[in-house]
């Protein structure tokens, strides 16, 4: 069966600078399934400038690929005829990072409850409009009484944030693209959300692309993971075993960093990784090799391919050479495996 | 050099609006001992930076600073003359402020905005001098000694608060706020920010008051840890015994919501909405959502007591239990 979203060997550059000489490849030859037969919820991880925003938007058909093909059921989504456009619009939704620029002021709540009901003639009258915004509020755990006919500022960023998920959810999505859709909301109320999502998914089997920075609310929710480092795919897998035992050296790093809430479990002094930030050169080699701490000749003379270290793991080192390697468009298959950690020890070379 | 180098007593900071009096801050009481970090945590509008900014007395209208005391070594930062608090600026307390990256002035080279400070405070240094601090400060604050001539545009986030951080220990202050130093940085980048602060600190013996959202950063970096609802501390303890035996039922929902790295899948919200500080529910604030709460709740505001040794919590005995 084909999967209802892919990005297939997908780059994008975005050009500026004066008569666009300079160029930066946000995403290169990137390959994402979402949608398969099984829901899932996929984390896509990286800091900024990782492409991770990027990827959501061409998956959402706001920018186009500079090469590469988005697909939508199987369709080339950028040849695709208005009709296509339209049931794309409905099956694929985006909940967003910033629950306060989404509304505009000067509208009740209810508006952008309504603006999708009446652009897609899903009622036919106003009392069954009425119902399916009140169902839609239900469904993420807000009481329509105390939400509609009030305007954007008399509500608390979580409950806006909330709305953005009803909205999502009143067109009956297959997929929902989520860029960061809890990281300005405080502690009480993220978890709340990030259950109203993962509930999504088991009730209502919808799938979703949670695009974080975030890898402790990934390892919570999502089921699968890929870590991008600009513009490539360093490492992906089954979450547990990719936060747990993380095989990349930038996945190392950037596990080793997370702020776990746990005094008796802080950050090492001793750095693996003491300096230096990502830097975007052009190089022919490994793009963390500047900044890794087990970089060797090889490393900065020829990309690594994706090695397969695991069923369900996949990472693009030369630390693991001796692991079949893989096509990058085969890494889907070792996403949806969940395993559960046996055998990702077996092959770790070297280290 | 020991004892206590900070204590707040009963501060009170009002904002006048419209619509009423907002007590942002009311009633906070502690103490800061030399050299230590105290965490300042809390949901968004519980009035942690009015707290950063007030022992500033960086405070503008319509906020004030209503009642309490501010002492630092001895001396009320809340009562003396404006020109007096001017020179202790920088000297005795410095802020890294709130997306320090977009508090740099544009169009000035970081060497200047470093001296700025320095001239303001008559420190008689000649140019060679000069020089040497920017290039000393800028190398403890592990940053290349070239970006003294580059500006804020040339920098990246984590070089930028790295300049904030120069700026604010140059001159070698008793006290740093940190108000969400690394609230917009990247996790690698932050983990290296907040390493940079804390070295500096030991090294310089210079306390801290780090002040967030973040209950996992708290964790990693500091001593002390204080629990802000609503403007006022809930409890207040060291950082071990806080995350291993909180009191209030705030902290205990709190530490429920953070993903920890056990469990997959365990952590849960807090019922509720933080209280309109306009109105305020009578009683304790957070009997509205508190899953303890009893009559007496919502008739008396409790006040901070210490439970246990060295660990305050401001509840209700059947609370705590």
């Amino acid at each position: 069966m084909t999967a209802l979203l892919q990005l297939e060997n997908v780059t994008k550059v975005y050009r500026g600078g004066l008569f666009r000489r300079r160029s930066t490849v946000a995403l290169e030859d990137s390959h994402v399934t979402i949608g398969g037969e099984r829901p899932t919820i996929l984390a896509i991880a990286g800091e900024s400038g990782s492409g991770k925003t990027t990827m959501g938007m061409l998956l959402l058909g706001f920018i186009g690929p500079t090469e590469g093909r988005v697909l939508f059921g199987g369709q080339n989504l950028w040849q695709a005829p208005k009709a296509t456009w339209q049931q794309f619009r409905r099956e694929v939704q985006a909940i967003f990072q910033d629950p306060f620029e989404v509304y505009n002021p000067f509208y009740k709540v209810d508006h952008v409850l309504t603006v999708p009901i009446a652009k897609f003639g899903l009622a036919k009258s106003r009392a069954q409009e009425r119902q399916l915004v009140e169902e839609a509020l239900i469904n993420v755990g807000l009481r329509p009484e105390e939400t509609l006919g009030r305007y954007p500022h008399q509500l608390s960023g979580g409950q806006r944030q909330r709305i953005t998920i009803a909205r999502a959810l009143l067109l009956n999505p297959k997929v929902i693209i989520a860029d960061e859709p809890v990281s300005m909301i405080d502690a009480s109320l993220r978890a709340t959300i990030l259950r109203s999502l993962q509930g999504l998914k088991n009730d209502q089997g919808i799938s979703i692309l949670y695009i974080t920075h975030d890898l402790a609310t990934a390892y919570h929710i999502c089921e699968d993971i890929m870590i991008l480092y600009l513009g490539s795919v360093v490492e992906a897998g089954d979450v547990e075993t990719v936060i747990t035992e993380p095989e990349h050296p930038y996945t190392r790093l950037l596990v080793g960093s997370i702020p776990w809430p746990d005094p008796n479990r802080r950050w090492g002094h001793a750095e693996e990784v003491a300096k230096g930030k990502a830097l975007r050169m052009a190089t022919s080699g490994c793009k963390f090799a500047p900044r890794c701490p087990h970089a060797f000749e090889m490393c900065h003379l020829a990309r690594p391919p994706l090695y397969r270290t695991a069923q369900s793991r996949a990472v693009a080192c030369y630390l693991y050479r001796e692991s079949p390697m893989m096509e990058g468009s085969a890494i889907s298959t070792v996403l949806g495996v969940n395993e559960r950690g046996n055998g990702s020890s077996a092959t770790r070379a070297g280290l | 050099m020991s004892g206590v180098l900070l204590q707040v007593r009963n501060l009170q900071v009002y904002y006048g609006t419209d619509a009423g009096e907002v007590k942002a801050v009311d009633g906070v009481s502690f103490d800061l001992p030399r050299g230590l970090k105290l965490g300042l945590v809390g949901e968004s509008g519980c009035g942690k930076s009015t707290m950063a900014m007030s022992m500033m007395r960086l405070i503008k209208p319509p906020g004030r600073i209503v009642g309490g005391q501010i002492l630092l070594d001895g001396v009320d930062l809340a009562s003396i003359p404006e020109e007096e608090m001017r020179r202790r600026r920088m000297t005795d307390i410095s802020l890294i402020p709130q997306g320090a990256m977009n508090s740099l002035s544009p169009v000035a080279r970081v060497r200047d905005q470093i001296i700025d400070g320095i001239k303001d405070h008559d420190v008689n240094l000649d140019k060679a001098d000069l020089h040497r601090r920017v290039q000393e400060v800028l190398e403890s604050v592990d940053l290349d000694p070239d970006v003294a001539d580059m500006f804020p545009h040339e920098l990246s986030g984590g070089m930028k608060q790295r300049v904030c951080v120069a700026i604010a220990i140059v001159l070698r202050p008793k006290l740093i706020i940190a108000d969400e130093p690394t609230s917009a940085l990247d996790v690698v980048v932050q983990r290296q920010v907040m390493q940079t602060i804390e070295r500096l600190q030991e090294e310089m013996g210079i306390s801290m008051i780090l002040i967030g959202h973040d209950m996992g950063l708290m964790a990693q970096s500091v001593d002390l840890l204080a629990v802000m609802y609503a403007g006022r501390l809930a409890e207040l303890g060291e950082v071990h015994e806080v995350f291993a035996r909180p009191i209030h039922p705030y902290t205990r929902l709190l530490i429920s919501t953070l993903p920890t790295l056990g469990q997959r899948g365990q952590f849960s919200g807090i019922p509720g909405i933080t209280p309109s500080l306009l109105e305020p529910p009578p009683g304790c604030l957070f009997h509205p959502r508190c899953p303890k709460a009893e009559p007496a709740c919502s008739e008396v505001c409790p006040t901070l007591i210490e439970e246990r040794p060295g660990h305050w919590v401001a509840c209700h005995p059947n609370g705590r239990a």
